[in-house]
């Protein structure tokens, strides 16, 4: 495989745009990403296109409707809540193994305000709250649940998580959300599903981001010095319980492993940390996937202030899924936007100082797991 | 067409003999022993193309891990015990818990849980759709 660096990055403010699309804002993503490389529309070899809910409508090539119809292959890709991520892989992949020179990945996701996903279904049976649940919120509730029945983890703890990246939004424009707000309201707040209560669940909402991937050659040429030192996607393999409990921990270690490896680098070397934290107890267990604390101190590692802005291993300094906003398909494109723009010095006043190697990890549920490792 | 509405299972592997107990019905990689709800063409943990057999799975469990869903889907009545049950033939089971306070203070890790069952709703056809639910082991029950 060749090397690979990203050239350019563009995301826009994630909330809510009621009066436009899916191609608009993906295009709006698209056309950012190569002003910020450099390079023109017809420099593109290849368009990746993550969106999960329009994954049926051919939204790569709606979006090159919306920007230049240039003829080059587009692949449309769905991978849940890793559909961005696993679109930037797709053109991590294009370009490393020798065909195309320039790619581009975009992730968009227009949610509007669909609210908790996955109720209802086709049979006209209805299963939720009658078989458990499905929804997100319990299920991560119930994951936040196991890592406390082990290692005693509290949900003050989980709520830290709330506190910190919602603080972390503050400094960051592009934040669906951009308030503070505090242990007690976090842990006073209406419940979703025990132990997440409501700022400890990420929102839904619209977005896009997009990234340009270069061949060696051409950042040489670009000036572009962010390199992909390692991309990797996993799927849940079989272990104990992850058909009732889908087991999001097993298939991150194993990515990460597998990222590591690849990278040369080990958790010590990270300056910043882009993880899934679509809800509260969800970013404490990656603490010890990605190998950011040993076995058990999550909990202690939170409490410790090590992963604020500032800390040891600063996590989403964007403000996170929880804060920054989650619109499904745009999430693993931002947080490659975010790290890169810490490697280039460019993240204005919530810029980790000195940030030479950043990771961004994604999850989406049934299960798919990215983990991408930039560096300069 | 048209049958007289009767009764069926919310899932296949809730099964309502006619002359007994309802259960849950496992199938069991013979290759080596997983036992998954519901068919597989092979199995996920070994790969194994089966044979699977079919076994019956004990009514009691133990609680593995829980949530309380305060907000739901449209028309959920909340709030709800949504569990991880334990089997001892080594599956796990999504479920409701019953009968406990939707209260942490109510529930405990590793609770005995037995199965139960009950009827949900109708569907389309006017079918009683038959659920399988969870609720702690009564006192009396655990004592016998």
């Amino acid at each position: 495989m060749r090397d690979v660096y990203v050239a350019g990055v563009g995301m826009i403010r994630f909330g809510r745009y009621r009066d436009r699309d899916v191609p608009d804002l993906g295009g709006e993503a698209l056309l950012l990403a190569l002003d910020d490389a450099g390079l023109a529309l017809r420099d593109v070899e290849l368009l990746a296109a993550g969106s999960l809910f329009q994954a049926n409508a051919m939204v790569g090539q709606r979006i090159l409707q919306q920007v230049g119809q240039t003829g080059i292959p587009v692949v449309n890709v769905a991978n849940a809540c890793a559909t961005g991520s696993t679109a930037f892989r797709e053109a991590w992949l294009a370009v490393a193994s020798g065909e195309h020179e320039v790619a581009v990945a975009v992730g968009v996701e227009q949610m509007g305000k669909m609210g908790l996903l996955g109720g209802g279904g086709g049979s006209g049976v209805r299963t939720e709250g009658v078989l458990g649940s499905g929804l997100m919120p319990a299920v991560f509730g119930q994951a936040g649940m196991e890592h406390m029945r082990r290692h005693g983890t509290t949900q003050a703890q989980f709520a830290k998580v709330a506190v910190k990246n919602h603080r972390h939004s503050t400094k960051n424009p592009l934040s669906q959300y951009q308030v503070e707000v505090s242990l007690d309201e976090v842990l006073n707040a209406r419940m979703v599903a025990y132990p997440n209560t409501l700022y400890m669940c990420c929102p839904t909402g619209d977005g896009a981001a997009a990234a340009v991937v270069v061949s060696a050659a051409k950042a040489r040429q670009l000036g572009a010095g962010v390199k992909v030192l390692a991309s990797v996607l996993t799927s849940d393999p079989w272990s104990e319980r992850d058909l009732t409990l889908p087991d999001v921990n097993t298939l991150t270690r194993s990515a990460a492993a597998r990222a590591y490896e690849r990278a040369g680098v080990g958790p010590e070397d990270l300056d910043l940390v882009e993880l899934h934290d679509c809800f509260a107890t969800a970013e404490l267990l990656h603490y010890e996937n990605l190998g950011l604390c040993a076995e058990g101190e999550a909990g202690r590692l939170i409490d410790t202030g090590e992963t604020a802005q500032g800390g040891r291993v600063p996590v989403n300094v964007s403000g996170g899924l929880l804060s920054k906003g989650h619109p499904l398909g745009a999430t693993g494109v931002a947080n490659i936007f975010e790290v890169a723009q810490h490697l280039r010095g460019r993240a204005g006043a919530r810029q980790v100082n000195g940030a030479k190697v950043g990771l961004a990890h994604v999850i989406g549920l049934g299960s798919a797991c990215t983990i991408n490792i930039l560096g300069v | 067409m048209s049958e007289a509405p009767g009764r069926r299972p919310i899932v296949p592997f809730l099964r309502l003999p006619a002359d007994g107990e309802p259960y849950l019905a496992g199938q069991r990689c013979t290759a080596c022993g997983a036992v998954f709800l519901g068919r597989r063409l092979a199995c996920g943990r070994c790969t194994a193309r089966g044979p699977f057999e079919e076994i019956r799975l004990s009514r009691t469990g133990k609680l593995w891990v829980y949530s309380i869903v305060h907000q739901s889907s449209p028309d959920v009545p909340v709030p709800y015990v949504a569990a991880i049950v334990d089997l001892p033939e080594g599956v796990s089971v999504r479920c409701s818990l019953i009968d406990v306070p939707p209260d942490p203070a109510a529930l405990s890790f590793g609770m005995p849980v037995e199965m139960t069952t009950g009827v949900s709703q109708q569907d389309r056809e006017g079918n009683d759709v038959v659920a399988f639910y969870f609720r702690p082991v009564r006192r009396e029950a655990r004592d016998a």
